[in-house]
C-alpha cells in the first residue's frame, strides 16, 4: 500500500474548546517533524461558544491550501458530528469525546474521553496531547515525534516545566495506547522529504507584521479589528525603544491620519485594518495621495460589506481598495497569495511607498492571516531597504513642480512647504486653477510607473487559455491546476501578487490570451473585471460562501469552462 | 494670493478676526525662536478645512511646515507628526465647525493622552467658507441658509467641554486682541501637553459679533468679553469651570494643569525601559 502524502484533520466543537490550539500543536508537531503543514481555523464573531473548528493539513510536499475532504474529525460535540461528519472522506475516521456524550459507533467512528484521560494525568489541560497521541498512531509516527514537541513547547525555563512536559507526554502515550485497541490504522504517512535550509512557523499577520518590522518600519498606529487585530498586537509589543512607536488609536479614521503624519514627519508608517476600517479610511488614503506622502495600508479582507462576515474569509476588497478614494486615484496593490508571500508582500510595499511617496495598500485575506504554516526562512538579506528622496537644498522650494516625482522636504530640515489635500500649485498652496489640477494629476500618475518592478509566475506560456488566480485563492488553484495537467488538460498559469500597478510584461501576456480564468471569492467577479478594463479576455469563477476554495470542486468549475470552448469568448 | 505667492487663489473678507489670529501666531512663533534658539522649519502647522485652516498659507515671515490636511482631522495628523517627531513644535489651526462639529471625536483621546500641541481654534459661529450653516457654537434660534426657521440646538460650550474632556490647558481670547492672542498661544507652546487657545474670530460676513465682543457704547451694549482677574487660580479645575461656566465670554489663561506630563515624554520614559528586538531575533524567534 502507497504512503500517504497527506493527512488532513479537522477539530470540530464550540469556541473556547481549544480547536485553534489543537490544530496548531498538530500542525507544529509535523513541522517539527519536518513536514509542511498549516492550518485553517473559523469561528463566530464571539469569544466563547458558537460553533467553531479548525483544521490541519500535514503533507510531504509544501501546499498552500485547507484541503478538501477529511482523514480524520475530531467531534468536541454532538453538533459538530452531525455538521461535519459529511466531509470525512471514505475510510476516514471520526473520533468524539466519549466522556461527553455517546455516539452509535461503527468502525470508524471512534470514542475517546479525551478530557477525561488528559485530567488522569494530573494536568486539566493535557486532553488535546491525548488527541494528538491518537492521531500520530493512526498515521503511524514514531512516538518520538510528539515528545520532541512536547518537550520544546513546555520547556519555558519555568519553575514546574518538567512536570508539565512528563503530564503531557502521558497523555500522548495514552491516547496512543486508545488507538491501538481500535485494531486500524489510516495508513503510514510517508516520512518528510529532506528540507532546503530553515523554517519558521508564522501565521499570515505575524508574516506581515515581520515584513514589515524588515523594511525598518518606524510607526504603527492601529485600531482592533477582525482579523488584522494580530498585527496591531504584534507592533505593540515589538515596535518598541527609541525612535519606534505602536499606537492603538481611537478610530480608523484616526490611525490612518496619524500615520500620514508621520509619514509626512519622515517616518515610515503603517496601518492595518479590514473591510469596515478600510471604508473609513478612503477620506485619509486620499489625501496621502493627494498630499503625496508615503504610506503602507495593511487591509486583512473578510466578508463584507458592512460589518460583514467579520470572521470569516473574502476577496470582495479589491475594487474598493483599487479606487478607495473619490476622485481620480488609482492605489498600488500587491496582495499576498501564501503566509511566505505576506511577509514579502508587507517589504515591498514599504519599497514602493517610499519610492513613488504616496499611499500603497497591502490586499491581505482572513484565510491567510490566521492560518499557521511552516514557511522557508524570510531572506532579510533580500529585503533592500528603499530610502526617501529626501530635499536638501535651500529653502524657497517648489516641492510639486516637477512633473514626477521631486525630492521631499522634511520637518526641521530645509524646504517648508505645505503639503496639500486641496489641490495645489508648486509650491503647495491651495489652488482651484485649471492648469495645476492638470498638471498635478498627470504628475500623481505618471509616478505610478515607478512601481513596475512586479515580478510574476507563467507557466506552459504557450497555452490560449491560462488559469490567473489573485491572493489566497492561489493555494487551492495549484492544487486544482495540477490535477487538471495531470488529467491531460491543456492549459497555462499566470499568477503575481503585483496587482496594481500589473508587471507590464505579466499585461502584455494576457492581452494576447484567448482567455484568462480567474478564480475568485467574491460576487462580482473583481479581478476580472479590472483586466478586463485592461484588455484582457478576462472570466472569473467566483465563490461567495465565506469560506476557500475546495481543490476538487474548483478543479472541475475549470474543467466545465474549458469544455465550454472558447468561443463563448469575453468581449473586451 | 498671499504677499509669498500671487498665485494662491483665496483671500479672507475684510475685517476678517482671522487676520488679527494670524497676526498673533506669527508674533508668537517670532517669539518662540527667539526664546528657544529654533529654527521656523522646527515648526509644524497643520490645519483644518475652513477660512481658518487657509491661515498654514496666509502666514508671512519665516515659513514654518504646514499640513492642510482634510476636514476635522487636524488632531490626528498633528498626533502622526508629533509622535513620529517630539522635538517638533506642532500648532493646530482650525476653525469651530472643523473642530467642534466634525472633528469633536478626537478632541477627547488626545486630551487623555495629554498630546503635546496647540490648538489655535478660531471660532466665528459659523460655517463661513461654504456660505453661511448654522455650527455647533450659533446661538440657539439663529436663522442661518441651514436654519432658516432658527436653530433649534443649545449651542455647545467649548470652554467647559475642553475641561471636561481633559484638556491641560484651556485659554480663551478675542481675535482684535493680538498681542495678549500671542502671549496665550506662546504659553499654550510652551506647555508640556495638549492646549486649546480658544479664539473668537468674528466672521464679518455672516456672523459678525466685533461688536458684541467688545460692546459698543453708542448702541447700549456691554462688551461680552471679560478680562479673567489676575487671582484666578488656574491650577484649579474647579476655579477653572466657575471661570468657563461664567456668563460672557472670559479673556485669558482659564486652566494650567501643573502636573501635566505629554505624552512624547511618557513614551520616550517607556522607549528607554523597552529592550527592542532585532528583525532577525524576531524572526528567529518563529524558528521551527
Amino acid at each position: 500500500m502507497a504512503k500517504r502524502r497527506d493527512f488532513i484533520v479537522r477539530f470540530a466543537g464550540e469556541g473556547g474548546q481549544g480547536m485553534v490550539t489543537a490544530a496548531e500543536a498538530l500542525a507544529q508537531t509535523a513541522a517539527q517533524a519536518g513536514y509542511h503543514a498549516l492550518t485553517f481555523a473559523t469561528f463566530p464573531s464571539q469569544i466563547i461558544g458558537g460553533p467553531t473548528w479548525a483544521q490541519t493539513r500535514i503533507s510531504t510536499a509544501p501546499v498552500h491550501s485547507p484541503g478538501d475532504e477529511l482523514d480524520v474529525l475530531v467531534a468536541f460535540n454532538r453538533e459538530a458530528y452531525e455538521e461535519h461528519r459529511g466531509e470525512v472522506r471514505h475510510g476516514g475516521v471520526i473520533i468524539y469525546d466519549s466522556g461527553a456524550f455517546q455516539l452509535e459507533g461503527g468502525d470508524h467512528v471512534q470514542p475517546l474521553p479525551f478530557e477525561e484521560l488528559g485530567k488522569s494525568t494530573g494536568n486539566a489541560r493535557a486532553s488535546n496531547m491525548v488527541v494528538l497521541g491518537t492521531l500520530s498512531y493512526l498515521v503511524a509516527w514514531p512516538e518520538k515525534y510528539l515528545t520532541d514537541f512536547i518537550t520544546n513547547r513546555f520547556s519555558r525555563g519555568r519553575p514546574g516545566d518538567e512536570e508539565v512536559v512528563r503530564s503531557n507526554i502521558q497523555a500522548g502515550g495514552l491516547g496512543r495506547q486508545e488507538a491501538a485497541k481500535w485494531g486500524f490504522a489510516l495508513g503510514e504517512l510517508a516520512p518528510p522529504s529532506p528540507r532546503q535550509g530553515q523554517q519558521v512557523f508564522v501565521k499570515g499577520n505575524e508574516a506581515v507584521a515581520l515584513g514589515a518590522m524588515a523594511a525598518d518600519i518606524d510607526v504603527y498606529v492601529g485600531y482592533p479589528i477582525s482579523p488584522a487585530t494580530p498585527i496591531l498586537v504584534f507592533m505593540e509589543r515589538n515596535l518598541v525603544g527609541p525612535g519606534k512607536l505602536a499606537y492603538q488609536a481611537s478610530s480608523e479614521i484616526e490611525a490612518i491620519n496619524a500615520a500620514i503624519g508621520a509619514g509626512y514627519a519622515g517616518k515610515k508608517a503603517m496601518t492595518a485594518t479590514s473591510g469596515p476600517g478600510l471604508s473609513l479610511m478612503s477620506e485619509g488614503i486620499g489625501l496621502s495621495w493627494m498630499s503625496e506622502i508615503p504610506l503602507v495600508v495593511v487591509d486583512v479582507q473578510r466578508g463584507g460589506p458592512a460589518t460583514g462576515l467579520p470572521t470569516k474569509t473574502e476577496q470582495s476588497d479589491l475594487l474598493a481598495a483599487l479606487n478607495i478614494a473619490h476622485g481620480d486615484v488609482r492605489m498600488p496593490i500587491i496582495a499576498p497569495g501564501t503566509v511566505e508571500e505576506c511577509f514579502y508582500a508587507a517589504a515591498h510595499a514599504f519599497k514602493w511607498a517610499e519610492r513613488y511617496q504616496g499611499p500603497v495598500v497591502v490586499l491581505s485575506e482572513m484565510v491567510l492571516a490566521e492560518r499557521a504554516q511552516n514557511i522557508p526562512k524570510p531572506d532579510l538579506g533580500s529585503v533592500v531597504l528603499e530610502k526617501r528622496v529626501v530635499y536638501r537644498g535651500a529653502d524657497g522650494y517648489l516641492r510639486y513642480e516637477e512633473p514626477g516625482l521631486s525630492p521631499m522636504p522634511v520637518p526641521g530640515g530645509p524646504g517648508a512647504y505645505v503639503a496639500n489635500g486641496s489641490e495645489h500649485d508648486p509650491m503647495g498652496d491651495t489652488t482651484h486653477r485649471s492648469n495645476w489640477h492638470q498638471h498635478m494629476t498627470e504628475r500623481r500618475f505618471r509616478k505610478l510607473k515607478l512601481l513596475e518592478d512586479g515580478t510574476y509566475e507563467s507557466l506552459n506560456p504557450d497555452e490560449p487559455v491560462v488559469l490567473m488566480p489573485w491572493g489566497g485563492t492561489k493555494g487551492p488553484a495549484q492544487e486544482a491546476y495540477k490535477l487538471l495537467l495531470e488529467q491531460g488538460t491543456k492549459l497555462g498559469w499566470n499568477y503575481t501578487m503585483f496587482l496594481n500597478p500589473l508587471p507590464p510584461r505579466l499585461l502584455d501576456e494576457l492581452r494576447h490570451k484567448e482567455l484568462v480564468i480567474v478564480p475568485e471569492l467574491n460576487y462580482l467577479g473583481q479581478f476580472s473585471s479590472v483586466l478586463r478594463s485592461l484588455g484582457v479576455r478576462a472570466e472569473s469563477i467566483t465563490q461567495y460562501t465565506g469560506l476557500p476554495f475546495k481543490v476538487r470542486e474548483l478543479a472541475d468549475r475549470i474543467a466545465a469552462r474549458l469544455q465550454a470552448g472558447v468561443k463563448e469568448r469575453v468581449t473586451v | 494670493m498671499s504677499k509669498k505667492n500671487p498665485e494662491y487663489d483665496f483671500a479672507w473678507c475684510p475685517g476678517c478676526g482671522d487676520f488679527g489670529v494670524r497676526r498673533a501666531l506669527e508674533f508668537a512663533l517670532r517669539d518662540w525662536m527667539n526664546e528657544t534658539r529654533r529654527r521656523p522649519e522646527d515648526t509644524v502647522v497643520v490645519a483644518g478645512i475652513g477660512c481658518s485652516g487657509n491661515m498654514v498659507h496666509m502666514l508671512e515671515g519665516p515659513q514654518p511646515f504646514g499640513f492642510h490636511g482634510i476636514h476635522g482631522r487636524t488632531l490626528p495628523i498633528a498626533f502622526g507628526v508629533k509622535m513620529a517627531r517630539p522635538d517638533l513644535n506642532v500648532v493646530v489651526v482650525a476653525g469651530d465647525g472643523d473642530f467642534l462639529s466634525i472633528g469633536a471625536e478626537h478632541i477627547g483621546p488626545q486630551a487623555q493622552r495629554n498630546l503635546n500641541v496647540t490648538a489655535v481654534i478660531m471660532d466665528n459661529g459659523v460655517y463661513g467658507l461654504t456660505k453661511g450653516q448654522s455650527s455647533p457654537t450659533t446661538e440657539t434660534g439663529s436663522i442661518t441658509s441651514t436654519t432658516p426657521f432658527g436653530k433649534l440646538e443649545v449651542p455647545m460650550r467649548p470652554l467647559e467641554m475642553y475641561l471636561t474632556w481633559g484638556v491641560s490647558f484651556v485659554a480663551s481670547c478675542y481675535s482684535s486682541r493680538v498681542k495678549d492672542l500671542a502671549r496665550l498661544i506662546m504659553e499654550g507652546m510652551k506647555h508640556p501637553g495638549f492646549a486649546v487657545v480658544h479664539v473668537q474670530s468674528p466672521c464679518t460676513t455672516y456672523n459678525d459679533t466685533h461688536d458684541i465682543l467688545k460692546g459698543d457704547i453708542k448702541k447700549g451694549l456691554a462688551p461680552k468679553i471679560w478680562d479673567i482677574p489676575p487671582d484666578h487660580d488656574a491650577a484649579s479645575l474647579e476655579a477653572a469651570y466657575e471661570v468657563a461656566r461664567s456668563p460672557g465670554i472670559p479673556m485669558g489663561i482659564i486652566y494650567r494643569n501643573p502636573k501635566s506630563a505629554s505624552l512624547d515624554q511618557r513614551v520616550a520614559e517607556l522607549a528607554l525601559k523597552a529592550k527592542p528586538k532585532s528583525v532577525q531575533e524576531l524572526v528567529d524567534s518563529y524558528l521551527v
